[in-house]
């Protein structure tokens, strides 16, 4: 499954499997400054049409600021993100989504009141056609496309084996379940690239194990690429293929799992300076 | 047998609450604002309505449709001048805008209409010239209007409570009323989701207009207040941001302020709704069937 990473032209480097094709996202000299303070700078990365990449980095490091940067509820200082080779500098963050760039948060953020089948149907509403007129007085197009919906919704939830919780309000969902859902919404809203933001936080390591089994299967069923934030280092060293190191908001190293756990750059940045003996 | 005459009126004058109290609850769950400008809606839908009837002979549901028409558009424009640039803004300026905005559509009025009152036509008339049912050998006396309007009301709770929960528009107005930030993420227009809860709640305003004034036939400028406070508070009363409440607040606002009408005081009612309403929110903060929102810390 795992993909030799090879440089592309732009200096990151990609799976071997992808380079034939465009790559899915590239940011180049991304930055943002909150007042001053520079919280992200200078931040290349390419991503693989299929490719799992990790971004990793101290607390405060800037990774989720890039996420926001990616998805637009930021608008970059500086820099371009290419999403498929189109700018989307333009775009909002609707827009952004609707044009392929789906997250999950480090925080849950589900519609705790809406059920887990209405839940994932909210991350559909592009997809379906109809417009008010057909809703409320429930013309053909209507019943059409709710059943439309209801069937790749099961079918998403099928994936996670959620079907029975199809009906539970999304609230009352276990933790796990909860982040299982919040998966399945982003995916549901047909994204070739899958932003997760701390997937593993709260999980024990049964479930971190599923989860890493979940994400190749999403890579491998959709072929979409994925990006993740994690904190959990054997899943990032087990799942992804190129990683991302980001200190105060610089890139530090970017490489192969074997690259990035020998790199003194990053062992400095996790663990503090070597005193000098 | 006055017992029943006065709950009916007062389940009538409730409907016609409910259904202003939905564009309270809508507006207030999704855009969470106060669009105390929704009362001055409802004068001009009943306004357009008394004139394309009166001036333009058009037919009673013509005018009607017109009223709806007419005061959606008024809606989705005063949002999009008035509030849409505020979305940032401290809720405080929002609020100050949708008074503002309420005197401008009334001094508007004022213009266009003059302050002279208009008696409102009667729509709600069989071909033999009743005005109503007689039951029970005339003891109980049901006005069309009455009759008319509690169906109305549950016409449009159903139809209501079908959207909210089965279309994907209404999923996107409950998304966007829980968490805009992660409904944008999701492909949400939320801009759109908040000019369609807009529309909708002004069109409602327009029927709610031209009900009231079939039931209490005095046209002026100043019309849509009164009912729009009350309406108001029916909405916090059941619960300000839920649909069922506004109808549940709405109905017995109506029959509280019928009741007090004719067992203690005409004068004291509007008195006695808002001493209820006190003792109300006293016990249960967040209304009847709100829920109580914890802050994050």
């Amino acid at each position: 499954m795992f993909g030799k990473l090879v440089p592309v032209p732009s200096g990151s480097m990609i799976p071997d499997r992808d380079i034939d094709k465009k790559p899915i996202l590239e940011c180049i000299n991304l930055g943002i400054t909150f007042g001053g303070l520079k919280a992200v700078e200078d931040f290349n990365l390419t991503i693989g049409r299929t490719e799992i990449a990790g971004l990793i980095g101290p607390n405060g490091a800037g990774k989720t600021t890039v996420f926001n940067l990616l998805t637009k509820v930021y608008q970059p200082t500086t820099g371009t993100i290419l999403l498929g080779g189109k700018d989307t500098h333009s775009m909002n963050t609707m827009q952004v989504n609707r044009a392929g760039i789906a997250r999950t948060f480090q925080n849950i953020r589900l519609f705790q009141k809406l059920s887990v089948e209405d839940n994932v149907k909210v991350g559909m509403d592009a997809n379906m056609k109809y417009n008010m007129w057909s809703g409320i007085f429930r013309l053909p197009g209507y019943w059409h496309e709710e059943k439309t919906a209801h069937e790749r919704a099961m079918e998403l939830l099928s994936l996670f084996n959620m079907t029975d919780l199809a009906d539970v309000t999304a609230g009352s969902l276990p933790y796990g379940a909860q982040r299982r859902l919040e998966i399945v919404r982003a995916l549901a809203t047909n994204p070739s690239l899958l932003l997760l933001d701390e997937p593993a936080a709260g999980m024990n390591p049964s479930e971190t194990a599923e989860l890493m089994e979940n994400i190749r299967k999403i890579r491998d069923t959709f072929q979409i690429a994925v990006l993740l934030i994690e904190h959990d280092m054997n899943l990032v060293m087990n799942i992804c293929e190129g990683i991302c190191v980001l200190n105060f908001g610089r890139v530090i190293a970017k490489g192969s799992p074997e690259d990035i756990q020998s790199n003194p750059a990053v062992i400095e940045a996790y663990l503090g300076k070597k005193k000098e003996a | 047998m006055t017992f029943l005459n006065f709950l009916i009126s007062g389940i009538s004058l409730g409907s016609i609450y409910a259904i202003i109290a939905l564009g309270y609850t809508m507006v207030y769950g999704i855009a969470k604002m106060l669009n105390f400008a929704h009362g001055d809606v409802i004068m001009v839908g009943a306004y357009i309505c008394f004139y394309a009837v009166s001036r333009f002979d058009l037919p009673p549901l013509a005018g009607v449709i017109l009223a709806m028409l007419v005061c959606t558009v008024l809606g989705m424009v005063v949002e999009r001048l008035a509030y849409k640039p505020l979305r940032q803004a401290p809720s405080l300026a929002v609020l100050i805008t949708a008074i503002g905005v309420s005197y401008f559509l009334q001094n508007m009025a004022l213009l266009l209409w003059s302050s002279n009152p208009k008696v409102f036509p009667g729509f709600f008339v069989s071909a033999s010239g009743d005005t109503g049912v007689e039951l029970f050998g005339g003891e109980l006396k049901i006005s069309y209007v009455t009759l008319f309007t509690i169906l109305i009301c549950i016409v449009i709770m159903l139809a209501l409570t079908w959207f909210t929960g089965r279309t994907k528009m209404g999923k996107a107005m409950r998304a966007c009323s829980e968490d805009k930030g992660a409904a944008q993420l999701m492909g949400i227009n939320v801009d759109a989701t908040i000019s369609m809860t807009f529309a909708i709640g002004s069109g409602l305003a327009a029927i709610a207009g031209v009900l009231l004034c079939s039931a209490y036939p005095t046209l002026v400028p100043t019309t849509g207040s009164m009912p729009g406070i009350k309406a108001f508070t029916a909405a916090v009363f059941g619960g300000i941001g839920s649909i069922p409440g506004a109808f549940l607040g709405g109905l017995l606002l109506g029959i509280i302020e019928i009741f007090a009408k004719a067992y203690i005081s005409t004068q004291l009612s509007d008195a006695v709704v808002f001493a209820v309403l006190i003792i109300v929110l006293l016990v249960k903060p967040a209304g009847l069937l709100g829920k109580q929102i914890r802050e994050k810390v």
